[in-house]
């Protein structure tokens, strides 16, 4: 179990990771925190060529204000931002979804960017992402774009991002006057999510979004709905995210918890 | 609450003048292992130029080999030895088989492999990563087999059969019938029956197997380094395997081990494996053992399926039983197997007194991992089925749990009691310990608790268990699989020898030597106890040294860590000669002091005169006069330099001719009662609170009992929640990583209650037994009849996992909304995927199905596509980089078209295959027209992916699949749709794609 | 910007428990092994090698890192800290090894390293944790030998310890 051979690059500005980007295309790896990546490495379940360390970056470590949106740089690492003072007011849900992440030793190095590069289908942080609404900054060495999180996210393990692509960093909506929750189930604490569900009130009712079962995470929008007309929106919603049996768990059950903990959740934002 | 009740009898004990056994005093292992200096193999230096082993597994779980080609992994700089099946065959001959039969057992895959991750191919290289870039370059081709993984599946006719040795997957068979069984049914009110099946897991130590191998050409002898555990009769096994007499395999253990629980047995195969790639390369060999090998392919406990029933009186007494035990020994039986079926064989009326029993004992192979020790070997599939009944009698005849229980508990006026089958129970006073646990573990406030949680609605449950916990194994119990015809042309098997060896140096300083290779035990504290107390000594002036050197050391095949004979067997021998040392000492000392022998006592470092505590003489100069003045000794004194002693209780003798056997030597008393709540959304079990008495006869250290339980009963809760080694119909492995075989965290344990008694073992020289597997035995069993308890269900599987308890407890789901997505059923265990879509296309069929045809175009439409040949018109190869997200791999890929209906309809069939796993699928697409000059082009398929990728990435993987197929369809019509020059798309690049998604490397 | 080539050894340079230290290694090389085979630090064990059992948990520029995940290239010029600097002098040990070893918190030690790093640099700044706290923090190591509740208990005691030293420390 030890890692192919590759090239290692110290990038020392976002100048060299882009030109490292460039050469090497599809055969260069970002090397974020490491939590996922090195661990595909040594499983050799990845051969990349190059690998372009982002960590030593300065100005990829911030984590900034702007008007009504958090700005996330891509060397911001999970534990810096749970340890961020204006986080739970300015983020609560992120406040309540980041301790879901792994462990206090992951998190003490995986970086928010790269869960979402990463964009495992039951990780939290893809998850927060689309339910908050938030923006995806990429940069290759000509020009920078902007992704709506809807539009990030293309399945499983895959985003919109191109090979070329650095994402500098990640933009969160800050939703005042909201309440958020968020619930999850996993086998034990620690592990990748089972289900992991987030719900917000919003100016016309409700978004409950969904981890873990689909290929990436998915997003409603509902009305204020009560009762049936609630049970039924939600056993709906269960089904269209197309459930999967594997050995922790049965599309049956995955189901089952997105009917319960969903009403659970959108009746704890509704009260 | 963690607090207080570990403090009760766990702190460190310092004071007093009481005798140092049965204190709790500081572990001399601690310091180092504390401070980063402990010596596990891995730490230890080896020889200038010792090599690197990596080993190159099987996907398959069946599947002959065709051909392998290792050219381009002996070119590659670095490499000094790639060794095939042929390779160790021409140095070493097959391990032996525990029974009668004409098959096979090698380390590695001769021709054929057999569950996934056996071994193919050894690389040696300079180091470690290096090897494993060669072991890439190993280019093997198998032809799938059938594979069959369930223990009833394998016997059923028409099973894919795994050794010919071995017709119908049937290892061995035998029936045992003692008392009057079948009168006792006939007679009896009521019979109750059970079906159950016991899960795979294992203990998984958290350091894996190592080994460093040597071979002198010269004198052809091997010495290995081995984190191996014992029993050393597998000494024997190596060096027959390798061909050279005991004494020309000099196996040593490092001083420390990362913890083994049974598990480090296992390496022994790898021992002979990797002394075979330290001949052929001429050099010494290294290997360590990943945590995906071990996982894999290292060992695991066997699962079982049972059918118990019992013959039981209107008041729950339990008249006979009837056991139908079909074992699942994996895919080579292995020495010491089938023993996991055989050592509780006197132990199969636990602890009731129940005096007519039938068996039928079956063992079985199947495609999985080869089983071996694990911590409570047999012990957890018997209780589970025994343990469980008892709560279905009670359940069936209106009773309480518990007083069926106690209705059955042998009598404590019975001991020394000989169970049905063979066993001499030692001692014990059940009734007493159960009382004991009932008011100390406050069972009616659970009960209370019970009512309350009820009365809200909520599930709560509550569970008991009574458990006989058999320790020091006899080596003869694994006879009883045969004959007693058999066994009398086999010669006698019996006894449990253990050694220990106490030296006095020339400053008058004691070591102690022991046989007993702990894997975090605390052997060398307990035994400088033992041996202090004897010399009137302090711990710290004993220094004892556990590692084995079977060149150099006094040891039996009944040597190592195993079957809890530490306390029992090994310390009380190293009592007995340090004993024995003392009576030689104390003649020398009377004769110096001038009193009878009678009146020397051994205390804080002087032999005295009890009557004249003046009259002394310190210890050490005793103890060093054997070196400087022989001559001054008593005449009939002996040497006191250094005294082996050898031990083995008379009471473990072989079976009788009735197939009786006394299978251990002791046995323990275990009574758990628990509390469990079942959360009604997640149905996660929650323990409330575990209550488990013990009775392992005189305890030795308190701290290090408890640490015995503590650490079983984590492990059982991981058994009974967590743990099972998953496969798939097919044979794949699906629990490959540490983040998909899951063990218990911080989160998840919590503290049982220990209650202890003491009631000494007369068999044993300090009256201590095992403690070490108890709770693996007691607690799967006693959480499974809480949960029972608290769901009201019949049938309950290992591990609870919530999914499963929901299709137990959860009526029919609410049906999905009209028109919405249907849902396909799907069949545990089988992992095919399948699936159907359409597309419109631009051009009209013919234009299409000439580009589905044209295997020309391949290359432009597959990334990474590096090579096409077209073997014929409808049968194609090439070699092609693909992946997804950051999974990416070279592969190998080969595609067949067939039925086809130009230009209507074709079918396709392909697989790849690499490094990392294989894939293949089988589609069919049809085209008609769109009535538009399109065309609209509708396919299904059904695809599988098995190999290293399906262990690994289980969690991701069909999804992984179904978004590369879905891909394709997309990009399909797109392409198509754009009429990109020269493009459009093949079937083949649907294959490819589909097959070789973690096809691997090439 | 620094470009390491894949064939060749660079040369590794950090503070390992104070002291600089120096090695070669190629840019694939785990810091697991640079810490184990090439320094010799073999304290630090390697039990999963894909971030899942805490063995080879370590403290690199005081962030709790896995050294599984890691390679040596990562930590040139960073420092380190491991089991090895844990104790003040080679003949005595810190109060929370002493914990240990006082509630039988470690049995064969294999996992003992990883979890004495993460409970020593959590203390640091949690002073007073709580069971719970203590619990989540190591719920990302894995212990096969003790059932962790010796361990808890010891962390807890090691806790309350080092809160009162420092309390007398800052009371003189
Ligand atoms: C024991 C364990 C438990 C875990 N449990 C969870 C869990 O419960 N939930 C969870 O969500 N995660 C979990 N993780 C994974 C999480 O810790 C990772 O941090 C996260 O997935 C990746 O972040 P990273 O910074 O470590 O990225 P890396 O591992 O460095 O990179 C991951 C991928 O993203 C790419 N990448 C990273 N940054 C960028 C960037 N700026 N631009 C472009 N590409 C980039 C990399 O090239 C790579 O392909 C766990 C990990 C471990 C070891
Ligand atoms: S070896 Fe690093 S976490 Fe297991
Ligand atoms: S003490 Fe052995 S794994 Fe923790």
């Amino acid at each position: 179990m030890k890692p192919p051979a590759f090239d290692y690059l110290r990038a020392e500005s976002i100048g060299d990771v882009l030109e490292g980007l460039a050469q090497q295309g599809g055969d260069a790896r970002v090397l974020a925190g490491g939590q996922s990546l090195m661990a595909m490495l040594n499983m050799r379940l990845a051969k990349p060529k190059l690998l372009i360390d982002i960590m030593r970056i300065g100005e990829l470590r911030q984590i900034e204000r702007k008007g009504d949106a958090v700005v996330i740089g891509a060397g911001v690492r999970q534990a810096d931002l749970l340890a961020w003072s204006d986080l739970t007011e300015a983020l609560p849900l992120v406040a309540l979804a980041l301790p879901w992440v792994g462990h206090m030793q992951t998190r003490s190095r995986g970086t928010i960017c790269g869960s979402l590069a990463h964009a495992d289908p039951s990780a939290e942080m893809p998850l927060t992402l689309v339910a908050l609404g938030g923006e995806v900054f990429l940069r290759d060495a000509k020009r920078r774009r902007r992704v709506a999180a809807k539009d990030f996210f293309a399945g499983m393990m895959l985003t919109a991002r191109a090979d070329d692509e650095l994402i500098e960093g990640i933009s969160l909506p800050v939703i005042k006057g909201s309440r958020f929750a968020f619930r999850e189930v996993a086998r034990r604490h620690g592990d990748f999510a089972i289900v992991a569900c987030a719900a917000l009130k919003t100016p016309t009712g409700v978004r409950l979004a969904v981890g873990g079962i689909a290929d990436v995470p998915t997003v409603r929008d509902w009305p204020r709905l009560e009762g049936s007309a609630l049970d039924d929106a939600l056993n709906a919603f269960a089904y269209e995210l197309g459930a999967r049996d594997d050995v922790h768990a049965t599309a049956r059950y995955r189901r089952d918890l997105v009917r319960m903990i969903g009403r659970d959740l959108i009746g704890e934002v509704l009260q | 609450m963690v607090q207080a009740a570990v403090q009760s009898a766990n702190s460190v004990d310092q004071g007093g003048e009481r005798p140092w056994v049965g204190r709790s005093i500081e572990r001399v292992e601690d310091a180092a292992l504390l401070s980063g200096r402990g010596r596990f193999i891995d730490d230890l230096g080896v020889a200038p130029g010792t090599l690197h082993a990596t080993i190159l597994r099987s996907p398959h779980a069946h599947a002959d080999i065709l051909s392998i080609d290792t050219e381009a992994a002996k070119r590659l700089p670095g490499v000094a030895a790639v060794l095939t099946g042929e390779d160790v065959k021409a140095v070493t001959t097959t391990l032996v088989v525990g029974v009668k039969a004409p098959v096979e057992c090698w380390p590695i895959a001769m021709d054929r492999v057999r569950y996934v991750g056996e071994p193919v191919a050894v690389v040696v290289a300079t180091d470690r990563a290096r090897a494993e870039d060669a072991a890439e370059l190993i280019n093997v081709e198998y032809r799938p087999r059938g594979a069959v993984v369930d223990p009833l599946g394998a016997l059923a006719s028409g099973a894919p059969v795994l050794h010919d040795g071995f017709p119908g997957n049937l290892a061995s068979e035998r029936t045992f019938r003692y008392g009057d069984p079948e009168k006792a049914f006939a007679d009896a009110p009521h019979r109750f029956s059970i079906d159950i099946r016991y899960p795979r897991n294992s203990c998984t130590p958290i350091e894996t197997y190592g080994v460093v191998a040597s071979h002198d050409a010269g004198e052809d002898a091997y010495e290995v380094l081995a984190n191996f555990q014992g029993p050393f009769s597998i000494h024997t096994v190596i060096a027959r395997a390798l061909k050279v007499p005991g004494n020309r395999l000099r196996l040593r253990t490092p001083p420390d081990s990362g913890g083994s629980f049974g598990v480090k047995q296992g390496v022994f195969p790898y021992i002979v494996l990797i002394a075979a790639a330290a001949r052929v390369a001429g050099r010494p060999v290294k290997w360590i053992e990943d945590r995906l090998e071990h996982l894999a392919a290292s060992v695991s406990a066997t699962n079982r399926a049972t059918t118990l029933a019992a013959a039981v009186a209107a008041d729950g007494k339990i008249l006979a039983l009837d056991w139908d035990q079909v074992e699942d020994c994996g895919a080579h039986l292995r020495a010491p197997e089938p023993a996991t079926l055989y050592r509780m064989h006197g132990n199969m009326t636990g602890a009731y007194d129940i005096g007519h029993v039938k068996i039928r004992n079956r063992v079985v192979v199947t495609n999985k991992t080869p089983t071996g020790l694990n911590r409570g070997f047999g012990g957890p599939q018997v209780y589970f089925a025994l343990e469980r009944l008892v709560q279905r009698i009670a359940i069936g005849l209106g009773l309480d749990p518990l007083d069926v229980i106690k209705r059955n508990l042998i009598d404590a006026g019975a001991f020394p009691y000989r169970t049905a089958t063979g066993a001499l129970l030692d001692s014990g006073n059940y009734q007493e310990a159960v009382s004991r646990a009932v008011a100390q573990g406050r069972l009616a406030e659970l009960k209370a608790k019970r009512d309350e949680a009820r009365a809200q609605g909520r599930l709560y449950g509550i569970g008991f268990t009574a458990v006989v916990e058999p320790s020091v194994s006899n080596m003869g119990y694994i006879t009883t699989v045969l004959t007693a015809a058999e066994r009398r042309k086999a010669g006698p098997k019996n006894g449990a020898q253990a050694t220990a060896t106490v030296g006095l140096d020339p400053v008058g300083s004691v070591t102690v030597h022991v046989a007993s290779v702990p894997q975090g035990q605390g052997h060398r504290t307990v035994l400088s106890q033992v041996v202090a107390d004897v010399f009137g000594l302090q711990p710290k002036d004993i220094r004892v040294n556990t590692e084995i050197d079977t060149a150099k050391d006094a040891w039996s095949i009944a040597s190592g860590n195993y079957a809890s004979r530490f306390a029992a067997a090994v310390a009380g021998t190293a009592k007995l000669a340090a004993e024995r040392v003392a009576g030689r000492l104390a003649r020398i000392a009377a004769s110096q002091l001038n009193v009878e022998v009678v009146d020397i006592v051994f205390a804080k470092g002087f032999v005295a005169s009890k009557h004249n505590p003046e009259n002394r003489i310190a210890f050490s100069r005793v103890a060093a006069l054997s070196h400087w003045s022989p001559g001054s000794l008593p005449d009939d004194a002996g040497q006191t330099i250094r005294e082996t002693m050898f031990w083995t209780p008379p009471e473990l003798t072989p079976p009788d001719e009735d197939d009786r056997i006394n299978s251990s030597l002791c046995h323990g008393f275990i009574f758990d009662f628990c509390g469990v709540e079942i959360d009604r959304v997640t149905l996660e079990t929650r323990i409330d609170r575990y209550v488990t008495m013990h009775d392992c006869g005189t305890i030795l250290h308190p701290g290090m009992v408890n640490g015995q339980i503590r650490g079983g009963f984590a492990q059982a809760l991981g058994a009974a929640l967590y743990e099972e080694y998953a496969y798939a119909e097919d044979g794949s492995f699906l629990t490959g990583t540490l983040a998909d075989y899951l063990l218990p965290t911080t989160t998840e344990v919590p503290e049982p209650e220990i209650i202890h008694m003491e009631t000494p073992s007369p068999f044993t020289p300090l009256g201590a037994k095992g403690v070490g597997e108890g709770n693996c035995m007691s607690t799967p069993v006693c959480l499974a009849n809480a949960v029972a308890d608290a769901l009201g269900v019949a049938d309950i599987t290992l591990p609870l996992v919530p999914a499963r308890l929901a299709e137990l407890v959860r009526g029919a789901e609410p049906p999905p909304p009209a028109g919405g997505a249907a849902v396909a059923p799907v069949r545990e265990g089988d992992r095919r995927l399948r699936g159907e879509g359409q597309a419109l296309v631009k051009g009209v069929p013919e234009q299409v199905w000439a580009m589905l045809l044209d295997p020309a175009t391949l290359q432009s439409v597959i990334p990474g596509c590096q090579r096409v040949d077209k073997i014929t018109d409808t049968h194609f190869r090439a070699d092609v980089t693909l992946g997804i997200g950051p999974v990416s791999g070279r592969y190998r890929a080969d595609v067949e078209l067939f039925d086809l209906d130009p230009p209507r309809a074709v079918s396709l069939r392909g697989g790849a295959t690499g490094a990392l796993g294989f894939g293949n699928a089988e589609g069919r697409i049809t085209l008609a027209p769109d009535g538009k000059d399109g065309t609209k082009l509708t396919y299904s398929y059904d695809a599988a992916i098995g190999g290293k990728v399906a262990s690994i990435g289980g969690r991701l993987l069909d999804g992984a699949t179904r978004v590369i197929i879905d891909q394709f369809f997309t990009a399909l019509a797109r392409k198509a749709g754009g009429g990109a020059p020269g493009g459009g798309f093949s079937l083949f690049a649907l294959l490819a794609k589909v097959a070789g998604l973690f096809g691997g490397r090439r | 910007m620094t470009r390491l080539k894949a064939d060749s050894r660079h040369s590794v340079r950090f503070s390992l428990n104070g002291k600089s230290v120096e090695g070669e290694a190629e840019p694939r090389m785990l810091l697991s092994d640079f810490l184990r085979h090439q320094l010799g630090a073999t304290g630090t064990h390697v039990g999963c090698e894909h971030g899942a059992c805490g063995a080879c948990t370590i403290v690199v520029d005081g962030m709790l890192t896995r050294a599984c995940l890691t390679l040596a290239a990562q930590v040139d010029g960073c420092e380190i800290k491991t089991v090895e600097g844990l104790a003040p002098s080679a003949d005595r040990l810190g109060v929370l090894q002493q914990a240990f070893r006082r509630n039988h918190a470690l049995q064969c030690g294999f996992c003992t390293a990883g979890i004495l790093m993460s409970l020593d640099h959590y203390l640091a700044s949690n002073p007073a944790p709580t069971e719970a706290e203590i619990r989540d923090l190591l719920s990302g190591h894995l212990c096969r030998c003790t059932g962790y509740t010796p361990i808890i208990t010891a962390a807890l005691e090691a806790a309350a310890k080092l809160a009162s030293s420092k309390q007398e420390t800052s009371d003189a």
